[in-house]
């Protein structure tokens, strides 16, 4: 009775993250999921085209109150968001080290990188749109102003490659989005998931308006062309778009999403040459947003 | 001519003749020598095309023939964008201050000409010659200013440091405001170092070619701005040349998404100015007559081809009858005929092929069981023409309150409530531009935040400024011309890796 077997671990079913719930996908098929080398980590929901139509239709559905509260209201939930990371740092580290093949280390200070971006775009939210937009001395008597809106439903196609894209390259991609109001479907790293999965639990936990963020494992050949094609999707940023060809290269998203007139953001040249932990700029942050010009007469 | 005005004067503007106008007619001869047949300008120079195919554009009013114009081929097209492409170098290493002083150039002897260009123009596009002296001219020197002085000043316009241009731009320009829609490209385009090849509408390409005249006396370095002309065959050979770096298209939606499709993994910057179905909101407290006249001009401005026209009238059902009765009697004022004359409130449709389109679907409204009116007014008979009309009992599913007519035609629906009327102005995939007609400061805020629009005229209408950014949302394209915005198009803005 004094001995103690060795206690068997307890596996975690990953599952998608849709409108704030944690569905599985409606295929009730998984994937297997590896770390670098080979080993079985986990299997992933394997989401299908149904799926990022579900997502969609969520995402389409939170527009409407993301966009409107509060830009101060946004930065205090995106703050939220680093706290709540901070506080799973190793549960993190841990699945950046497997999903990159990084060391702990190496995988602790990408986790760290990734809850500073959270902050970073915390504190974009309320500055935007003084940055963005602005009064305009018109050649007449009329009050004229810029505003910069959100474009709406953001499709995005997390990175695939480059230094810390399993989670802060998705932070990077995700947090500019919903910084300023829009909100997004995104198909996850096909072969590293993971850290996006478990994302969605610390967003389930942030005071994130479901809806707002949905996350998507499975073939970003599926994912990818349905988000590029959905006519109710505004935009699309393609940064995990690195098949050469076929349905989920770039050039083929684009030309699916020139159907509807989506903006899209276009991969980088090398995506595997990308450094994540590179300091942002506001290139991503202005992409998704429209300007608003409104123009009204003065008098007495 | 002659018959047109004989048309004119004989139309009592009230019944009763009150307010008759006797006609004044600008000189066609203030237009300057128009030349039998037009080349390219390419190189600083006219060039004959490499090809034989010839257009014809023709006065919309009389349907004359003014002048023939080259068909661009592919090889003109080349020749062009290897002549942008020479002059590329010298003219992005040029300082900003330098570059500069060639469009306040341009910008001046657009207005020492502004004449000749207003009565080219109107001769040309069919447009009231009261419109291109006191609209589309001033805004073209505007333009050329404004972005003038951006030129030198490039690093604090808020893109990041070092902003560079992209290359040789590649610019494709509607028929509607030929002139103006050329300096809304040429002028960011040149001011931010971009040398580029333009193609003129082909129904309208008189003032682009009297503009290379222009960049002539400007002392502009040859090869940085280039003029093909031709129709959309040569407008695809242009959007699709290998070597340009950056497309602009303003023009319809079909075609813009073409372009985009085009495009797609060419890692070419791309902006798009398309189509619209703007709604025309009037709330029951809205200032009636303000509102009519706002109306008017939202649709009527230009013979209604403007992409951003008041197409869709919205009004609160406890005004309507009131509404439009105003507007009916203020339909029965306006002048149609003669653009050259300074009276004319409405010119010719541009062109045979518009008038077709407008014409179809107006019959599609009546067929579809809206009522169309239109005041009693004689049209000349030559050339091409079409009465203001309005259709009431329109329903949203109607062709005419869905598919821009680019003419003057207004559809006018109802609401009941500031939500319904949001939900109605957003149901169209389009999201150019919109209005709002109420005296309540709090409603017109709350409905320009609700408006899927890329601009919101409140108590006014079909406003432009060169500070002022214009462009819209969704299948109204992307992209923001005038203003700081309007730079943004033209520059290698901070990589987007991260």
């Amino acid at each position: 009775m004094s001995e103690t077997a060795a206690r068997i671990a307890i596996f975690k079913t990953y599952k998608l993250y849709v409108g704030g719930k944690f569905p599985r996908s409606e295929s009730g098929r998984v994937y297997e999921v590896t770390d670098t080398k080979g080993q079985w980590l986990a299997n992933a929901p394997l989401g299908t085209r149904k799926d990022a139509r579900d997502a969609v239709l969520a995402a389409r559905a939170a527009v409407k109150g993301w966009a409107g509260t509060t830009a101060y209201n946004r930065g205090q939930v995106l703050y939220r968001v680093a706290e709540m990371l901070e506080g799973r740092r190793e549960q993190f580290a841990a699945e950046v080290a497997a999903a990159e093949g990084v060391g702990a280390k190496k995988a602790a200070a990408l986790v760290d990188a990734a809850i500073d971006r959270w902050v970073w775009y915390a504190g974009w939210t309320d500055k935007v749109a003084q940055v963005a937009g602005g009064a305009n001395p018109v050649a007449g008597p009329f009050f004229n102003l810029s505003v910069p809106e959100p474009t709406g439903v953001v499709g995005v196609l997390a990175p695939r490659a480059g230094h810390g894209f399993s989670l802060l390259g998705l932070v990077s991609v995700v947090a500019p989005a919903i910084a300023t109001g829009n909100t997004v479907v995104v198909a996850a790293a096909e072969q590293a998931p993971l850290p996006a999965l478990a994302l969605g639990e610390v967003l389930a936990t942030s005071d994130v308006p479901g809806g707002v963020v949905n996350l998507l494992s499975g073939r970003t050949a599926d994912l990818a062309p349905t988000l590029a094609s959905h006519q109710d999707v505004n935009a699309l940023d393609l940064a995990g778009a690195i098949d050469p060809e076929g349905p989920g290269a770039a050039a083929a998203l684009e030309a699916a999403a020139a159907d509807t007139l989506k903006r899209v953001v276009r991969p980088a040249a090398d995506p595997s040459a990308v450094d994540w932990t590179a300091a942002p700029g506001t290139g991503r942050l202005l992409s998704f947003l429209e300007t608003k010009t409104v123009w009204h007469p003065m008098g007495t | 001519m002659a018959k047109t005005k004989k048309t004119e004067t004989e139309q009592p503007l009230r019944k009763g003749g009150l307010f008759a106008y006797a006609p004044a007619p600008e000189s066609p001869a203030a237009a300057g020598e128009i030349a039998t047949s037009y080349g390219h300008f390419v190189g600083g120079e006219f060039v004959d095309s490499s090809g034989s195919e010839a257009l014809k554009t023709v006065n919309p009013a009389t349907g004359q023939v003014l002048a023939e114009f080259a068909q661009g081929t592919e090889e003109d097209v080349d020749r062009a964008v290897k002549a942008a492409r020479a002059a590329f170098a010298d003219w992005s290493a040029l300082p900003g201050s330098e570059r500069a002083k060639y469009l306040f150039r341009i910008a001046r002897i657009v207005q020492e000409r502004s004449r000749e260009l207003a009565v080219l123009e109107s001769i040309d596009n069919g447009k009231p010659i009261r419109e291109t002296r006191d609209v589309d001219l001033p805004l073209v020197a505007a333009h050329f200013f404004y972005y003038a002085g951006w030129a030198d000043k490039l690093d604090f316009a808020g893109f990041g440091p070092n902003p560079r241009p992209l290359g040789v731009a590649a610019q494709v320009i509607p028929w509607n405001f030929p002139l103006l829609m050329l300096a809304w490209k040429v002028a960011p385009a040149l001011a931010t170092g971009n040398t580029v090849v333009l193609k003129p509408a082909e129904t309208t390409p008189l003032t682009a070619l009297r503009f290379a005249e222009i960049c002539r006396q400007a002392g502009l370095p040859t090869g940085v701005l280039n003029i093909v002309t031709g129709d959309g065959r040569t407008g695809a050979a242009l959007t699709a040349h290998p070597d340009v770096n950056k497309v602009a298209f303003t023009g319809s939606t079909p075609v813009g998404r073409a372009i985009a499709r085009q495009l797609a993994g060419s890692r070419k910057k791309l902006s798009l100015e398309l189509g619209g179905k703007a709604a025309n909101i009037v709330f029951d407290d809205a200032p009636l007559d303000q509102a009519v006249e706002g109306i008017v001009d939202g649709i009527f401005f230009n013979q209604g081809h403007v992409c951003c026209a008041g197409s869709r009238l919205l009004v609160q059902e406890s005004v309507q009858d009131e509404l439009l009765d105003a507007l009916k009697r203020r339909m029965g004022t306006l002048r149609v005929g003669d653009p050259l004359d300074k009276n004319t409130d409405i010119g010719a449709i541009n062109s045979a092929a518009q008038l077709a389109r407008i014409t179809e679907l107006a019959e599609a409204g009546e067929r579809e069981g809206a009522e169309r009116w239109a005041p009693e007014c004689e049209l000349p008979g030559a050339g091409y023409w079409f009465r203001p009309t309005l259709f009431t009992g329109v329903s949203q599913a109607h062709r005419i309150a869905r598919e821009e007519v680019f003419g003057p035609v207004l559809s006018v629906l109802t609401f009941r409530t500031p939500a319904e009327a949001v939900e109605k102005a957003n149901n169209t995939p389009y999201g150019l531009s919109a209005g709002i007609w109420t005296e309540k400061g709090s409603r017109i805020l709350w409905m320009a935040n609700r408006l899927r629009a890329g601009v919101v005229w409140a108590n006014t209408f079909n406003k432009f400024d060169p500070t002022s950014p214009f462009g819209g949302y969704k299948e109204s394209g992307y992209g923001r011309e005038g203003g700081r915005h309007g730079l943004e198009p033209y520059l290698n803005v901070e990589a987007l890796d991260v």
